[in-house]
């Protein structure tokens, strides 16, 4: 309760991001049982995930387009670091896009099958089995000028205090990171795991989904899925975390 | 007799009871709905363990188990339970079972082995609905029966899904 | 079908004594929890894993609701013979999978 009092006191000014060499991932915060669980495939969860994504990128929609391979080929190859460069530009409607959403354009526009729902079982093994192409490859969202207006809203967003706990994003994982929280330690919010398999959750879910839980978490109405301030608190958050590994699909508690 | 600590140097310290306390509320306050609804048990502990066991002695020993002592979502705890045993046909672990206090149901898992099997040694995952004692108790081809138990401590992290 | 994760050395010297892991989708609805309209949402769990080598059961387990979902067990056995392991997992409402996986014991 001492610390909730110290986070609300807090200054405004005091938000400054983590320097490059302090930053860490969550994983570094487990217990070693946890980090067990992640490392190990034939244990962590979240595998039962990517092979699911591995069995969806090789079959062919039932509108008769091309299935993932037929355009990319193996994925261990040629989705290998693509997934470090999310969100990116996206020329066509101007705006930034996310790996889910890229994975929809696909759909649309190549596949000619309907979009996948956001949080839904196919599109998160989809986007688990891309993002596992780039395991161990540092974050490196694009240096692209057109990505700096969503990556400063991002920012600005992080930075907020907002919900009826006046608390901002960047109060807990900026300014108390590696303190407690009642039992739990704060980890930075490094976004290097998803889609990641929460205990919690009992089953893999996205950065969108673990946002929504963080913004009820301070008592602030969610965005709905796939509203520009996610795409903008990705962005923001990817180049926070830059050069971290990633990790998907990463276990957390 | 059953209540015996098979995990030697894991014990939790004050400090952590304490923490452990402090986040539950927390978690709450931080909470938009707190679920939690408190079921009558299907059956206690010591009657699905007699209906493991029946009469026979149980006794300290033999067993060793582990899990977390401070268990960060009581949703997945993983537990491993080993046996002393050459698991031979002469002399070997018939079955191992697991038992809670605290869950609306006592049984945990139960394991039946067979001799061949190396070792007697398992790991799997569970629920803790609440900071809890575990059991593991070993039945060997003997007949005899022999115990370990650990106690979890089970934490709620802050911002949970409302 | 559920997806599994199973994993068995593909080889093994005689007497080595081997690990087997495995893992299976499933959501395992404890039968005590209330749904969003508060009534409470019927139990679904797998109750019942065995493990066969060449028909011979070796390893069997009876599992509960304080299973955590997409159940994980691991065991070992003493590879003797080349050979292929069959895994079942059986439970509420039918559920009734069965996957395989084979060694080289030389």
């Amino acid at each position: 309760m001492a610390l909730i009092g110290l986070l609300l006191s807090h200054t405004l000014a005091g938000a400054e991001p983590i320097p490059q060499a302090e930053r860490r991932s969550g994983f570094d915060q487990m217990s070693p049982e946890i980090q067990a669980m992640q490392r190990d495939d034939g244990a962590n969860p979240g595998m039962l995930a990517v092979a699911d994504g591995e069995d969806l990128w090789t079959k062919a929609p039932p509108s008769g387009g091309p299935a993932c391979a037929g355009c990319h080929g193996v994925a261990s190859s040629t989705m290998r670091g693509v997934a470090a460069r999310y969100p990116a530009w996206d020329a066509r409607t101007d705006k930034p896009i996310d790996l889910q959403g890229r994975v929809n354009v696909c759909r649309r526009e190549h596949q000619g099958a309907e979009p996948l729902a956001y949080e839904s079982p196919d599109l998160l093994a989809l986007t688990a089995f891309v993002a596992a192409q780039s395991r161990g490859l540092p974050m490196a969202p694009p240096d692209d000028a057109r990505l700096d207006p969503a990556r400063a809203e991002g920012r600005a967003l992080f930075e907020a205090r907002q919900g009826q706990l006046g608390l901002s994003c960047a109060v807990c994982h900026d300014d108390h990171w590696g303190r407690r929280l009642g039992a739990a330690v704060i980890p930075q919010g490094q976004p290097t795991g998803y889609p990641l398999y929460r205990l919690e959750w009992q089953s893999v879910g996205s950065l969108q989904r673990r946002l929504r839980n963080c913004l009820s978490g301070m008592r602030a109405e969610p965005f709905t899925y796939g509203a520009p301030e996610y795409l903008a608190l990705e962005l923001y958050l990817a180049t926070r975390a830059a050069p971290l590994p990633l990790e998907s699909p990463a276990v957390r508690p | 007799m059953i209540g015996h600590r098979g995990r030697s140097a894991r014990a939790v310290d004050r400090r952590g009871v304490l923490a452990g306390a402090a986040g539950t509320a927390l978690a709450i306050a931080l909470r938009p709905a707190a679920a939690a609804t408190a079921l009558p048990r299907t059956e206690t502990t010591e009657s699905a363990i007699r209906r493991f066991a029946g009469d026979n002695p149980i006794r300290p020993g033999r067993v060793t188990l582990d899990l977390p002592p401070l268990v960060e979502n009581g949703n997945t705890v993983p537990l491993s339970v080993s046996v002393e045993s050459a698991m031979t046909p002469e002399d070997h672990v018939r079955r191992i079972g697991v038992f809670n206090e605290k869950n609306p149901q006592p049984n945990v898992i139960t394991i039946h082995l067979r001799p061949g099997a190396g070792h007697a040694q398992v790991a799997t995952r569970i629920r803790l609905a609440d900071t809890q004692r575990i059991t593991a108790i070993a039945e060997m081809s003997d007949g005899t029966y022999w115990s370990a138990s650990a106690d979890a401590i089970v934490t709620l992290a802050a911002c949970l899904e409302g | 079908m559920a997806r599994t994760l199973i994993n068995v050395p593909k080889t093994a010297k005689p007497g080595d004594t081997i690990t087997i892991k495995t893992l299976i989708s499933h959501p395992m609805e404890t039968g005590f929890r209330p749904g969003t309209d508060g009534r409470i949402l019927p139990r679904s769990i797998v109750t019942e894993f065995i493990c066969r080598f060449e028909d011979e059961e070796i390893f069997r387990a009876e599992l509960f609701p304080a299973s955590a979902a997409n159940p994980y067990l691991t065991f070992t056995w003493v590879a003797t013979r080349s050979g292929r392991f069959s895994f079942t997992w059986r439970g509420d409402g039918g559920f009734d999978q069965t996957e395989s996986a084979t060694i080289t014991v030389a």
